[in-house]
């Protein structure tokens, strides 16, 4: 074995607890950073994911004036014959399901209380809705001919204590700029575990929507969700819908994509954070080195030692330390975060408000990937490597003459 | 030739305000073979006068030539090529690496000059010179101190240097240590010609030396041979 990495070995293990602590420091900011790099990412991943899912799909087609937050329900800004624009989208082999949808807000009255609500008509056998149907915790799911039915979310029909078969009253806007009143029946409770949309979004079938609105044979957009992300760009180029104008996620959620932007800024200098907490005690742990074996330093130059022979040797101190530290913190950081990818934590309802364009689940499922891994583990041992520099270069600087006067 | 060589050297030592003269005019010169003992009271400037000569320190003025090569003005590390392989130390607290046991501290004069082959036979032939195979895979720790400084000695010679520079080796051994130290620095000085030069103020330690260089307040009063 090389005598420097025989000597470093050794010196590490002349004070054991502190190499440990030390080695320790590397391994809990190791693992932090893949923790928190993993959840940040799993947070955007969710919460784009959910967006995508719940409101606006991999694709969509509207009017070029329609706008989601203000669901107009004027003729001139929606599609018209929607369901022939869908059948045809579906024949493309890359879409899973293309299905026309209403929005209408309105209030929703339920003994004494009332709530604004948005009402969104849907087709209930489309694949587009499935995850509804799938969301059902109570009562049963809409058909497509049920005039007095609704889907009402989970912490609305908790917080105003609703069961199905309850009848609640809906005050819902027209498309004349009017308001309509009816009775209608609550069929089904349904969870998407997002607790901003699901208190504020019910469901009924597109045409009694329409219906009550005045809109029929109109839809406020339609809804596309393919088989593949990355099949966007493609299906978007062959969709034909003269009059419309088809957008992508990307252009839907740009929030969302400016929100990971700003995140992964805050990351970097979380990670700055971390490291340097991680470097401080490496170089500390290491200038206490050089201070007690100053007497050493000086024996070792006068047997032949030379400056860059006495830095390799704390660097090689620096190194060990690093090493050992990052797989400490990789075995400790990776089961914990594919445990916690598994299982989730679960925090409960983050109060974002559904209509916004930033859908939060009830939970964060952090998305570790292998490039996550190679990159903390990189950037802690880079800097672990890089604080024990300095160090290194004091002990280098010692002239074998001065280091024998002193007393350590 | 000298192997060593000092002209009109002054060393002055500055900390603050203070200025110390510890070296004011030494001309010396050590030549082949010698076993020279440098005797003088405390603070005389014997491990000063050392340092000058093992080229770990530079004078303030004045010339220091070793083996033919002038050490003024060279570089830190080209002072440690030049104490390569030519000067040996041994200091008065056996300094012994304490990570690395008998053997390595031996042998790592031989590691720091890049020799590669065949250290087994010449550490074990030293650790047998100084009498303490035994103890080859001990750490300094679990040696006594004349062990240690036996150690010491062999790792001086390791890298068959032609000056051997010890400073108080004895200071810290009981008599019987102290003098099995000189007798096996006599013998290899007398077996290998190896040059030594030790300070000291030992009368025990002065009456192995063959030459007396008594030194007084940075200098030198009496130059005798015996
Ligand atoms: N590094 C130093 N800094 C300041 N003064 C020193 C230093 N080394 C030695 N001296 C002073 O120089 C003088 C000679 O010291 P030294 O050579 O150690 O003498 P000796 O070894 O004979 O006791 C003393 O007065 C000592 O205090
Ligand atoms: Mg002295």
């Amino acid at each position: 074995m090389n005598y420097i990495l025989k000597m470093s070995f050794r010196n590490l293990a002349r004070n054991k607890r502190r190499s440990f602590f030390s080695a320790l420091a590397v391994a809990i900011g190791t693992a932090l950073l893949l923790f928190m790099s993993a959840t940040m990412r799993g947070e955007m991943r969710g919460s784009l994911d959910l967006t995508i899912n719940l409101r606006t799909g991999h694709l969509q087609i509207h009017t070029e004036d329609y706008k989601d937050e203000n669901m107009s329900l004027k003729r001139v800004d929606m599609i018209e014959a929607p369901l022939d624009i869908s059948k045809q989208i579906e024949d493309i082999a890359q879409v899973k399901a293309a299905s026309p949808r209403l929005n209408a807000s309105g209030i929703i009255a339920f003994k004494n209380e009332t709530i604004g609500i948005q009402i969104i008509g849907i087709d209930p056998s489309s694949a587009a809705n499935i995850i509804y149907q799938e969301g059902l915790v109570e009562g049963e799911y809409l058909r497509a001919d049920d005039r007095e039915g609704v889907l009402i979310g989970l912490p609305l029909a908790e917080s105003l204590n609703m069961k199905p078969g309850d009848t609640i009253d809906l005050i819902i806007n027209t498309s004349e700029g009017e308001t309509d009143e009816q009775r209608f029946t609550v069929r089904g409770i349904y969870t998407t575990d997002t607790p901003g949309y699901d208190k504020a979004t019910i469901f009924m079938p597109l045409e009694k929507a329409q219906t009550i609105t005045r809109t029929e044979n109109y839809a406020s957009m339609i809804y596309i969700l393919l088989h593949e992300m990355d099949d966007t760009a493609a299906v978007k180029e062959a969709i034909q819908a003269p009059g419309y104008i088809v957008e992508d996620w990307e252009e839907m959620n740009k929030l969302i994509i400016l929100v990971e932007k700003l995140s992964n800024a805050m990351m970097f200098f979380f990670n700055l954070m971390v490291l340097g907490v991680t470097s401080t005690v490496i170089m500390n742990t290491l200038l206490m080195a050089v201070y007690e074996r100053t007497r050493e330093m000086g024996i070792l130059g006068a047997l032949g030692m030379k400056a860059k022979q006495v830095k390799a040797l704390f660097l090689t101190e620096a190194t060990l330390l690093a090493i050992g530290g990052v797989l400490v913190g990789l075995a400790i950081g990776v089961p914990l975060v594919l445990y916690y990818a598994q299982v989730g934590f679960f925090f409960g309802d983050m109060g974002i408000s559904g209509g916004s364009s930033f859908m939060i689940g009830n939970s964060i499922y952090p998305y570790p990937t292998f490039g996550d891994v190679i990159s903390v583990s990189i950037a802690a041992l880079l800097i672990t490597i890089l604080s024990g520099y300095y160090p290194a270069s004091q002990a280098a600087k010692l002239e074998p003459v001065d280091a024998l006067h002193s007393n350590n | 030739m000298e192997i060593a060589k000092l002209t009109d050297v002054t060393r002055v030592y500055t900390v603050g305000e203070v200025e110390t003269h510890a070296l004011r005019g030494v001309d010396l010169t050590i030549g082949k073979e010698e076993f020279t003992t440098l005797v003088g009271p405390s603070g005389s400037g014997k491990t000063t006068l050392l340092q000058l000569l093992g080229c770990l320190d530079m004078p303030t003025a004045g010339k220091v030539l070793i083996n033919g090569q002038d050490a003024t003005g060279m570089n830190r590390n080209e002072r440690a090529d030049l104490r390569k392989g030519t000067i040996g130390f041994i200091f008065q607290f056996y300094a012994l690496v304490p990570t690395l046991t008998a053997y390595e501290n031996v042998e790592l004069p031989l590691l720091l000059i890049g020799k590669k082959n065949n250290h087994k036979a010449r550490v074990m032939e030293l650790l047998d010179a100084v009498g303490i195979t035994d103890r080859a895979e001990h750490r300094p720790d679990q040696m006594s101190g004349g062990q240690q400084q036996r150690v010491a000695v062999a790792r001086a010679l390791a890298s068959d240097p032609l000056l051997i520079l010890a400073d108080e080796p004895t200071a810290n051994l009981d008599t019987e240590n102290g003098e099995q130290v000189m007798e096996i620095m006599k013998k290899l000085n007398q077996e290998t010609g190896t040059t030594f030069v030790f300070a000291t103020h030992d009368p025990r330690v002065i009456k192995y030396a063959k030459r007396v260089v008594t030194l007084e307040d940075g200098k030198i009063i009496k130059d005798e041979a015996k």
